[in-house]
C-alpha cells in the first residue's frame, strides 16, 4: 500500500501553549491576589475592579477557561493529528479557534474587572460572550470533526472519544445554562428564576467540571501518559467503560451543590446517589492511568514528566473520592458553605488540571522544539516545589474549614450560639495566610517552568510543520476478528457525537424535566412581592460587586443557622430572583434575612468602612458606591425585561417606576439624615440600602405558618 | 423539620428515579459486555494508536 506523506500542524499547538502558560501565571497571580486580600483586606487599595469579589470570577474563570481551556486546545490539537495521522482539517479554522479564544478571554476578564457580570458562578460572562464562546465552539468542533473525518487510522482511540464527549457535553451545558435576556449591551438577566435558576446553575456548574476540567484531561491523559511510558495504557477495556459510564453518571450529579436547600428532595437524592456512584468509573480511570506506570517505577523516581503525571493522577484520585463524600447529606451539613469546598477544587486544579498541564509542557515542548528540555534539575525542582505548593494550600484550608464548621454549630448550655461570626472568621485567617504562602510556592513553581521552557525554546528549533507518512483509510475497512454491534459506533464519530450527546442529554432531561414542568407548582407565598424598582438597581449593584462570592443567601433548616440568621429558606421566596443569589461559600455572614435586621445607618457605616460596625471585619470597604449615581435611565427598560421574564409588574408600570424610585430613595435618604449621615439620594449606596433591607422580609408579613419541630439531624 | 415536597403532587413522579436506575444500568452492562468480548487483537491494536506514531525527532 503506497503511503500519504503529510504535515502535523505544531504552529496552533505551540501558541495554545504558550496561551496555557501566559494565562496561567495571571489567572493565578489573580488568585493569591485576592487570597491575600482575605488576609489583607485594604489591598485592593480602594480600586473597585480588583475588590475581592470582583478578583475572583476573574482568577475562576482565567483558570477554567484561559488556563486550563488553552491546555485543552494545545493537548487536543497535538494528539488528535497523530491519533488520526492526519494534520488539522483547516488552518484558517485553527486560526480563528486561537484568536477567537484570545479575545474571550481578554474581553471577558475586562469586563469582569469592570462588574459586568451575570451573577452566576463560573458563568458570570455577558451575553455577548456567552454568543462567542457558541461559535468559537462550534469552530473548535467543526475543525476536529473534520480532522477526524479525514484520518488514516480507522478505529478512533479512546482519547477521541473523550475530546467528542467533551464537546457535545459543553455545547449542550453552556447553551442551556445561558439563556439570558439582555438590557443593554452587557447586561442580562437570567431567564430562569430562583429554584430553577439554582439547579440549571449547578447542573452547569458541575458539569463543567466533568466536562471541562475533567473528560477533556482524561482523553490527555489516555494519550500522553502511554506516549511519556512508552506502553500502552493498562487496560483499554477498562477505557471504554470509563468513557460512556462516565459521560452517563456524570450529568445526574449536579443537585449535590444544593443539599439542604430549598431544591426538592426528590432532586437532592437523586444527586447524591449518581455522586456516590460516579466513584467507580473514576478510580477506575484513575487505576488505568496509575497501572500504565507499571514496569516503569524506575523511571518514575528520576523523571519529572512522570512524577506530575503519578501526582496528577492521584490527585484525580483523592477528588473525586471526595467529591462523592461531599455529596453525602451528613458530610455536606458540615462542609458546604465553608473553606472545604475551595480546598476541594484545588486538589483538582492544582493537582490534577495543573500537574497533568505541567508534564504534558514538558514532555511536548522539546519535541515540537526538536531539541531537549533544558533543564530536567529544574524540572523536579518545580515538581517538589509545586507539591509543597498544593499541600500549604488544602491542609490550612481544610483545618479552616472544620474549625469554623464546628464553631458555627457550637451552643452554650443555656442554648445560645457560643460564637459571633466575626470569632469564626477572625480564628481562620492564619490559614488563610499560609494558603497565601501554599499559593506563591505553587506559581513560583510555574515560573520556574516558564524560565525552562524558555531557554528550551531558544536552544531548538522550531518544527511549525511535521512531517508525517501513512497509508490512506482503506475503502474496506478490515477488522479484526469477529465484527461486533460496537464497531458500529467504534469508528464512526458523527454516532459516536450523536450517541454521546444523547447520553448526557437523557440525565440532562430527566433531572431537570420535573422541575420545569412544576412552574404552576412551585407553592408561591402570596406576601412574596416583585422587587421595586430602587431594590432592582441594588440587586444589580449587589451582582457587580460580586457579593455572592462571600455571602449566601440560603438558610439551611439547622438549628444553629435558623438561630443565627432566622427562618430557613423556603422555595417560594426566590421566585422573583432572576438570577438566584444562593451563593456557595460563606466568607461573611447569610444575608437572606439581613432584612430589617439593622438600621440603614448601619449599612451605610458598613459599607463605607466594615470593621467600624464589625470589628475585625476582612471585608473590604466600598466607598465608591458613595459617589456613583444610580442610573435612573435604565429603570424603566429593567421593568420592561423583568415583566417580560414572568415578574407580576402592573401594565404600563414603567412610566411610573422612576417617580417610585426617587420616592423610596428620598426616604432612605432622609432616614439617615436622622442619624446624621448626610448623603445625595441618587447615590448607589441608597439602592444598595434598599435591596439590603428588603432581603428576606416578605415571608415576615405572611400568616404565620403552623410551628415547625426542630430539624433531626442537628 | 422537612421541606414540603412539592414534586410530590407530579402525578407519577418515583417513575424518574426508577427509570434513571434501569436506564443506567443497562447501559453499564451494555457498555461492560462490549468491552470484555471484544476482539483481543483489534484492542491491542487500538491500544497501542498511541505509540504507533514515529517520532523522529522525539528525544
Amino acid at each position: 500500500m503506497s503511503l500519504e506523506k503529510f504535515y502535523y500542524d505544531n504552529r496552533t499547538v505551540k501558541w495554545f501553549a504558550y496561551a496555557c502558560m501566559f494565562w496561567g501565571l495571571i489567572g493565578m497571580l489573580a488568585g493569591l491576589w485576592a487570597a491575600l486580600e482575605l488576609v489583607i483586606p485594604g489591598l485592593n487599595m480602594g480600586f473597585a475592579p480588583i475588590t475581592f469579589g470582583r478578583l475572583r470570577p476573574v482568577h475562576t474563570n482565567a483558570v477554567i477557561f484561559a488556563f486550563v481551556g488553552n491546555g485543552i486546545f494545545m493537548g487536543v490539537y497535538y494528539s488528535l493529528q497523530r491519533l488520526c495521522k492526519a494534520r488539522m482539517f483547516s488552518d484558517l479554522l485553527s486560526k480563528v479557534h486561537f484568536w477567537g479564544w484570545q479575545a474571550i478571554i481578554a474581553g471577558g476578564a475586562l469586563t469582569l474587572f469592570l462588574g459586568y457580570t451575570t451573577g452566576k458562578e463560573y458563568a458570570e460572562l455577558e451575553w455577548p460572550f456567552d454568543i462567542a464562546i457558541t461559535l468559537i465552539w462550534v469552530v473548535f468542533g467543526a475543525n476536529m470533526l473534520g480532522t477526524i473525518l479525514r484520518r488514516r487510522e480507522s478505529h478512533l482511540y479512546v482519547a477521541i472519544w473523550f475530546y467528542i464527549g467533551t464537546w457535545v457535553a459543553i455545547a449542550m451545558l453552556h447553551i442551556i445554562n445561558s439563556f439570558e435576556f439582555p438590557l443593554s449591551l452587557f447586561k442580562s438577566y437570567s431567564w430562569y428564576a430562583g429554584v430553577q435558576d439554582a439547579l440549571v446553575q449547578w447542573w452547569y456548574g458541575h458539569n463543567a467540571v466533568a466536562f471541562f476540567l475533567t473528560t477533556p484531561y482524561l482523553g490527555l491523559m489516555y494519550y500522553f501518559v502511554p506516549k511519556a511510558t512508552n506502553r500502552p495504557v493498562y487496560s483499554y477495556r477498562w477505557s471504554i467503560i470509563h468513557f460512556w459510564s462516565l459521560i452517563f453518571i456524570y450529568i445526574w450529579a449536579g443537585p449535590h451543590h444544593l443539599l439542604y436547600t430549598a431544591l426538592p428532595e426528590w432532586a437532592q437524592s437523586l444527586g447524591t446517589a449518581f455522586s456516590i456512584m460516579l466513584i467507580a468509573p473514576s478510580w477506575g480511570g484513575m487505576l488505568n492511568g496509575l497501572l500504565t506506570l507499571r514496569g516503569a517505577w524506575d523511571r518514575v523516581r528520576e523523571d519529572a514528566i512522570l512524577k506530575f503525571f503519578v501526582v496528577a493522577l492521584t490527585c484525580y484520585g483523592m477528588a473525586t473520592f471526595e467529591g462523592p463524600m461531599l455529596s453525602l447529606k451528613n458530610v455536606n451539613a458540615i462542609s458546604h458553605y465553608t473553606d472545604w469546598t475551595i480546598a476541594h477544587v484545588h486538589v483538582g486544579a492544582l493537582g490534577w488540571n495543573g500537574f497533568l498541564t505541567f508534564g504534558i509542557l514538558y514532555w511536548m515542548i522539546p519535541r515540537i522544539f526538536g531539541t531537549q528540555l533544558f533543564s530536567r534539575k529544574w524540572a523536579n525542582t518545580h515538581f517538589w516545589i509545586g507539591t509543597l505548593g498544593i499541600i500549604f494550600y488544602v491542609i490550612p484550608l481544610y483545618w479552616a474549614a472544620f474549625t469554623q464548621s464546628m464553631m458555627w454549630k457550637q451552643f452554650t448550655e443555656e442554648g445560645q450560639l457560643k460564637y459571633q461570626f466575626m470569632e469564626t472568621v477572625t480564628t481562620i485567617v492564619p490559614m488563610y495566610a499560609l494558603r497565601a504562602v501554599g499559593g506563591m510556592l505553587y506559581i513560583s513553581g510555574l515560573i520556574l517552568m516558564i524560565v525552562n521552557l524558555t531557554k528550551t525554546i531558544r536552544k531548538g528549533a522550531f518544527i511549525a510543520n511535521e512531517a508525517a507518512e501513512a497509508p490512506a483509510l482503506p475503502k474496506e475497512i478490515v477488522t479484526h476478528g469477529k465484527a461486533h454491534w460496537h464497531n458500529w459506533i467504534e469508528r464512526r464519530p458523527i454516532q459516536l457525537v450523536v450517541f454521546s450527546l444523547v447520553v448526557v442529554a437523557i440525565g440532562g432531561l430527566l433531572e431537570m424535566m420535573p422541575t420545569f414542568l412544576i412552574r404552576s407548582n412551585i407553592p408561591t407565598i402570596s406576601s412574596v412581592k416583585p422587587y421595586t424598582p430602587l431594590e432592582l438597581h441594588g440587586r444589580d449593584i449587589y451582582l457587580r460587586e460580586g457579593c455572592y462570592n462571600c455571602h449566601s443567601q440560603m438558610i439551611r433548616p439547622f438549628r444553629d443557622e435558623v438561630a443565627r440568621y432566622g427562618e430557613y429558606s423556603k422555595a417560594g421566596e426566590f421566585v422573583y430572583d432572576h438570577p438566584f443569589q444562593w451563593g456557595s461559600k460563606r466568607t461573611g455572614p447569610d444575608l437572606a434575612r439581613i432584612g430589617g435586621k439593622y438600621p440603614d445607618s448601619w449599612h451605610f457605616n458598613h459599607m463605607l468602612d466594615p470593621t467600624s460596625m464589625s470589628p475585625g471585619s476582612i471585608m473590604p470597604a466600598y466607598p465608591w458606591l458613595f459617589e456613583e449615581r444610580v442610573d435612573k435611565s435604565k429603570t424603566p427598560a429593567m421593568i420592561n425585561v423583568m415583566r417580560k421574564l414572568g415578574v407580576p409588574y402592573a401594565a404600563g408600570y414603567e412610566q411610573q417606576a422612576i417617580a417610585d424610585l426617587e420616592k423610596q430613595a428620598q426616604g432612605i435618604a432622609a432616614s439617615l439624615q436622622k442619624d446624621k449621615l448626610p448623603i445625595k439620594a441618587d447615590r448607589e449606596i441608597i439602592a444598595l440600602i434598599a435591596y439590603l433591607q428588603r432581603m428576606g422580609k416578605d415571608i415576615k408579613s405572611a400568616p404565620k405558618p403552623a410551628p415547625v419541630a426542630n430539624n433531626a439531624e442537628f | 423539620m422537612k421541606f414540603i415536597n412539592y414534586l410530590g403532587s407530579i402525578a407519577g413522579i418515583s417513575i424518574y428515579p426508577m427509570a434513571s436506575l434501569l436506564l443506567f444500568t443497562t447501559f453499564f452492562v451494555a457498555a461492560s459486555l462490549w468491552a470484555f468480548k471484544a476482539d483481543k487483537k483489534m484492542v491491542d491494536h487500538i491500544s497501542r494508536i498511541p505509540l504507533d506514531n514515529d517520532d523522529t525527532n522525539a528525544q
